[in-house]
């Protein structure tokens, strides 16, 4: 939704001791295990769904609002019934997983690229450079997701006409979602740079001759990275929060190929009707991984925080 | 400090520039506003002849120099869809968004603060785990699903709370506030509550982390070693020093929640600027889209442009201008 | 004015927002009232709530049978003339008495720069005051359906326009706010009290209404408030605050008539759903077959109608709240409809013809379809790419929002399309505006022709009985003529009529209203 401030700490990654932590905690472990049986899940759909949920030629409205199996008018077929268009719901949910941690991850790597480019730019170059890169910030700020979703889906579609939405969602979404999250990156990083660029190995480094982009590569990327990691993992998470909001406005992935996020604005349109499943499923799946990587994300923070231990 | 100041104004006025160009860039490809402003059925001639009164047949930069020379006089101009002036339509709408932001802010800060404090001290207690779990929640759903579950249990099922709209508003001339009647206020709960979730897991979250750390600095160590009583260590002398980043984060995030009370504006019919938007957004109403946008944008100016300041009296360590390189 | 200020205080001071007040009607629309200026918009909502303040020359009953309005009578003197006789001592809200002065005031406004209902009044017809309460009509060429849309053309008030500058047309694209776009003054059953744009507009009950005394509604005060969420519209009629909401989605339907407290009214909408093909271009914008058209092929229009199960639509999507149609028209706004009959669903009999065409392993199109215009169309999109998929038709669905749609497939967008669906509902009742508009041949750029059809369907014989139905006076005459033309269309598959949808109003068990075909909620028929 909006940026969370980086309120994680400084510290190597290396420095912690990952695994006795993780061990000693069971959260963090719950969570690790749910976090994997879905990524699991989402990557092996193919495999493990029932039904190709994009094989639109297999659908047949007349085995739509099918209710799940154990309830009465429910079929195995359909373990968890279907949706409106006679879609199977098991299946759009592996799928509507595997292209909403897609999307979230591409988002966040995008994201974390740019901003931490930028940030260690900002702050070892200073001057004019980091002014411009600063302001660009503050518009970037200015317009919420959903405006650079719109600009970028309209973007796209003014240079390529041709294109689908099909075709360009997927694209339209990391790059808009990637570029409200890029900031955030850009703000830690810049701030531990300028501290760091000021302590004496840069200077010594420096003066020995070694180039700005050796520095920063070598010296001062590797202290920020702990932070970066928090970040990235509380992004992920919030970036597959996003994509669903987006989807609420219109700009999300078409109905045709259904993230977690459109399956849940279709299935609220169900809520008052009696065909709870259909928003039932995706709501639980989109809770159950969002809260677990969040709760990884907080391990993560309190793990690589030196000073918690 | 002065010169800084006078710089960062400038470079305000970029980005203002800058916002307008990009919204200008956007409007192109939102859709064909004309439309929206006449019926199916009007001839493809009536409609050309719309689009030229309306100057969108002229060249992009022609219609960007007309916008920015209107706007610097705050000249809007006037909505297509309400053909009123947008300017008087955004003030009328100014409080409602500002009223259901501050709520959820109140809201936000005055139950965030007291969780965040009572997990960072008590770290391993059960209620802090329970806290922190549910705090995770209310992240873990879209905002607009979270509205309407709570429109679905308080409005329908248990009848409680208004499920719509402000309630009853008193036009005090200058401003119309829902606060003054008791429709007004219970109108405001749900959609405060919404908005703020998402802002109360952050703060919770961002003072338990501060108080983990100032508890193990050493001037608290020093309380501690004079024989201050713990609460006198905690309130006194921790909070105190986390409450920094608290407030830095609060008004950063203050414009984040105008910007992002669109959406529970909508899901609650909330008569704002974010619903006035986003149905402009639809109707593809220029003129509003454009005055809201750099509306946004001055305020995230204004915003950081403090925040900024803050820094410095803060951290003197972070030199204004730019380091000789 | 202090009408105005009086009433704000009493906003301000009133009591809880629950729908408690008996004489108080409140509902919720999905759509805006943008304005007040009855000329600005022709729309079927804002011309609906309007017509509750002003009043046109005729007016439509509960069934939509033309009955007397401002004009009492009126007589067709020959096939070029017409005379209406205005209704005597009727006032407007603000006093000012209604004469001829006032319907040739309007008639000469509603044409004029920034009217978007200057089709009300046909290409040079003249308006002649006889007298105060005489005005006559001289038309260019016959027109027997020359008053049809009359109940949609609100009079005004001369001397209030020329003393308020609201003589010109609000226009759309209006540099300063106009007078009659915040205020009104008609002559109907309520007056406008209030009106905040997009939040809320109040009327009040119109004591001196020329018919008062018979008048069928016991509310004296109306509250309407936009709200465009579903789920939010539906809460808000559920939980009682509100006595009436529209449209309710269909999926809703048995929740609101089991909850106890509410009801839904449903009827038949005028409104046609149908698919469109490109039959203009020699190669289609979107498809994998190059050099050609296929849908120039009458084979694949037909295998497409054949291959769409519309009863699993209807019942499945539309949850029955829609009518199948083998015409474009809605079959209450023509007499003989019953004579034509859909296709059948037979895929067998479409992957043939498809393949006698040329096409045995079917081919890919792309397909345009608005999200947020008609009743599910989205869906109704889907389940359309779904079932031609069956026939080997591989379709890849744009759906986006109206104002990207509309900006895409019609004129404007250089009718940028391949295969689409739309809605339309011929605006004057008549079977004409649908052969004109969506059946006519039409110039590249809409400026001739049926600027509606996008896919320039053409047929030089559709186009001469098109040109023979406009003047025949001939009911009988003129009803064969649009059964010829409906039968070449309907032969030629120039489009594939899916339903008329269905109209869901939902509203409290106490109160009693009329909902006619049109969609349009006339508060004179609300009892409660």
């Amino acid at each position: 939704m909006s940026e969370l401030p980086a309120v994680a700490p400084r510290g190597r990654l290396a420095d912690s001791d990952l695994l006795a932590a993780f061990l000693r905690s069971r959260v963090a472990m719950l969570a690790a295990l749910a976090t994997l049986l879905i990524f699991a899940a989402a990557a092996f759909a193919p495999l493990i769904a029932p039904h190709d949920p994009y094989d639109l030629a297999s659908l047949s409205l007349l085995d739509s609002l099918t209710p799940p199996a154990w309830r009465a008018g429910g079929t195995t077929t359909y373990l968890l019934g279907t949706d409106d268009q006679g879609r199977d719901l098991l299946s759009a949910l592996l799928y509507g997983t595997r292209i909403s941690l897609a999307v979230g991850f591409a988002s966040v790597t995008f994201a974390a690229v740019l901003g931490i480019s930028l940030g260690l730019v900002a702050g070892y170059v200073g001057g004019v450079v980091d002014a411009v890169i600063m302001r660009i910030a503050d518009v970037q700020l200015t317009f919420p997701a959903i405006l650079i979703a719109l600009l970028i889906d309209g973007t796209v579609r003014g240079l390529l006409p041709g294109l689908t939405r099909e075709e360009s969602a997927f694209g339209v979404l990391v790059l808009s979602i990637g570029l409200s999250f890029w900031v955030q990156y850009a703000r830690t990083v810049r701030g531990s740079t300028l501290v760091e660029a000021s302590k004496e190995y840069v200077l010594a480094a420096r003066l020995i001759g070694l180039s700005p982009v050796t520095i920063m590569a070598r010296h001062i990327l590797p202290n920020v990275l702990g932070p970066v990691l928090v970040i990235a993992a509380i992004n992920l998470a919030l970036a597959i929060i996003t994509e669903a909001t987006l989807s609420f406005l219109g700009v999300g992935m078409p109905p045709t190929q259904p993230s977690l996020g459109m399956l849940i604005r279709v299935g609220q349109d169900y809520l008052f009707s009696g065909e709870w499943w259909i928003i039932v499923f995706p709501g639980a799946m989109l809770a159950i991984l969002v809260l677990s990587v969040n709760l990884l994300g907080d391990f993560l923070r309190d793990a690589l925080n030196p000073k918690l231990r | 400090m002065i010169a800084f100041i006078v710089r960062r104004m400038v470079q305000a006025v970029v980005v203002m520039l800058v916002v307008a160009l990009l919204a200008f860039m956007m409007f192109r490809y939102v859709g064909d506003p004309i439309n929206q402003m006449v019926g199916i059925d009007t001839s493809p001639a009536a409609r050309e002849a719309l689009r030229q009164r309306l100057g969108l047949d002229d060249p992009m930069p022609l219609q960007f120099a007309r916008f920015v020379a209107n706007a610097a006089r705050g000249d809007f101009g006037v909505s297509y869809q309400f053909k009123q002036p947008v300017a008087d339509l955004l003030a009328a709408r100014l409080p409602a968004t500002l009223e259901l932001s501050i709520a959820s802010a109140l809201f936000a800060l005055l139950v965030g603060i007291p969780m965040g404090v009572y997990t960072g001290l008590n770290r391993h207690a059960p209620l802090a785990k329970l806290f922190l779990a549910v705090s995770l929640v209310g992240i873990s759903l879209p905002t607009f699903l979270i509205g309407i579950l709570f429109i679905f249990v308080f409005a329908v099922h248990l009848r409680w709370l208004p499920s719509f709209g402000r309630g009853e508003v008193v036009d005090l001339g200058f401003w119309t506030t829902g606060l003054l009647t008791v429709s007004g206020l219970k109108a405001l709960i749900l959609p405060a509550i919404t908005l703020g979730l998402f802002q109360m897991t952050l703060i919770m979250r961002l003072v338990r982390a501060e108080m983990l750390e100032v508890m193990r600095a050493d001037f608290i160590r020093f309380c501690r070693a004079r024989g201050l009583t713990a609460r006198a260590i905690h309130f006194g002398h921790a909070l105190k020093n986390t409450l920094v980043p608290v407030i830095t984060v609060t008004g950063l995030q203050l414009g984040s929640v105008i910007a992002f009370a669109i959406i529970t504006e909508t899901v609650f019919q909330w008569p704002g600027m974010g619903l006035l938007f986003l149905q402009a957004v639809q109707n593809v109403d220029i003129p509003i889209m454009a005055a809201y946008l750099m509306l946004i944008a001055a305020l995230f100016v204004a915003i950081n442009l403090v925040v900024d300041l803050l820094y410095v009296v803060v951290d003197p360590r972070i030199r204004l201008a730019g380091r000789a390189t | 004015m202090r009408g105005l200020a009086a009433t704000i205080v009493l906003v301000g001071l009133g009591g809880a927002a629950w729908a408690s007040d008996d004489t108080t009607f409140r509902y919720a629309f999905q759509g805006e009232l943008s304005g007040l200026d009855p000329y600005t918009l022709n729309e079927t909502f804002s011309l609906g709530t309007l017509a509750n303040v002003y009043e046109g020359l005729i007016r439509r009953g509960p069934d939509m049978e033309i009955i007397p309005g401002l004009a009492e009578s009126w007589e067709v003197v020959d096939d070029t003339t017409w005379r209406f006789h205005l209704r005597r001592g009727v006032t407007f809200h603000n006093g000012n008495p209604f004469t001829a002065d006032d319907v040739l005031f309007s008639a000469e406004r509603v044409v004029s720069e920034g009217s978007d209902l200057g089709a009300r009044i046909p290409p040079g017809a003249q308006f002649v005051k006889l007298d105060d309460y005489t005005v006559e009509v001289r038309l260019a060429t016959p027109n027997p359906i020359l008053h049809s849309e009359w109940d949609a053309w609100a009079i005004m008030d001369k001397e209030w326009a020329e003393e308020n500058g609201g003589v010109a047309v609000t226009s759309a694209s209006a540099e300063t706010p106009n007078y009659a776009a915040l205020h009104a003054n008609g002559t109907g059953p309520f007056k406008v009290v209030s009106h905040e744009v997009g939040v809320k507009t109040v009327f009040e009950a119109n004591e001196d209404w020329w018919n008062w005394g018979d008048r069928s509604f016991n509310i004296d005060r109306v509250e309407f408030t936009p709200i465009a969420s579903d789920a939010t519209r539906v809460a808000a009629l559920l939980s009682g605050e509100l006595d009436m909401a529209y449209p309710i989605p269909v999926q809703d339907i048995p929740r609101v008539s089991a909850n106890p407290g509410t009801e839904v009214l449903t009827g038949p909408e005028l409104r046609t759903i149908f698919l469109g093909f490109d039959q203009d271009r020699d190669e289609l914008l979107y498809s994998d077959v190059k050099g050609t058209n296929p849908f120039k092929d009458v084979r694949v229009r037909k295998a497409v109608y054949l291959a769409i199960n519309e009863d699993a639509i209807a019942a499945k999507i539309m949850r029955n709240l829609a009518t199948p149609s083998a015409l474009m028209i809605s079959p209450s706004l023509y007499a003989r409809s019953g004579e034509f009959e859909r296709l059948p669903y037979d895929p067998e009999q479409a992957k043939a013809l498809l393949a006698e065409a040329g096409y045995p392993d079917g081919f890919s199109v792309g397909m345009d379809c608005p999200n947020d215009r008609y009743v599910n169309d989205e869906q109704i999109c889907q389940a359309v790419v779904a079932m031609l998929a069956g026939i080997g038709i591989d379709v890849e669905l744009n759906a986006q929002p109206k104002a990207k749609f509309f900006g895409k497939v019609l004129a404007s967008g250089g009718y940028d399309t391949s295969f689409y669906l739309l809605g339309w509902t011929a605006g004057s009742l008549d079977s004409h505006h649908v052969i004109f508009n969506l059946n006519t041949c039409r110039n590249a750029d809409g400026t001739e022709g049926g600027a509606f059809n996008l896919g320039n369907y053409c047929n030089p014989e559709v186009d001469a009985l098109g040109a023979k139905i406009l003047v025949e006076n001939d009911p009988v005459m003129r009803d064969q003529m649009i059964f010829d033309a409906f039968t070449i269309i309907h032969d030629e598959v120039s489009h594939v009529p899916l339903h008329q949808q269905g109209l869901a109003w939902g509203k409290a068990a106490g109160v009693a209203l009329v909902q006619r075909p049109d969609n349009k909620l006339l508060f004179d028929y609300v009892k409660k």
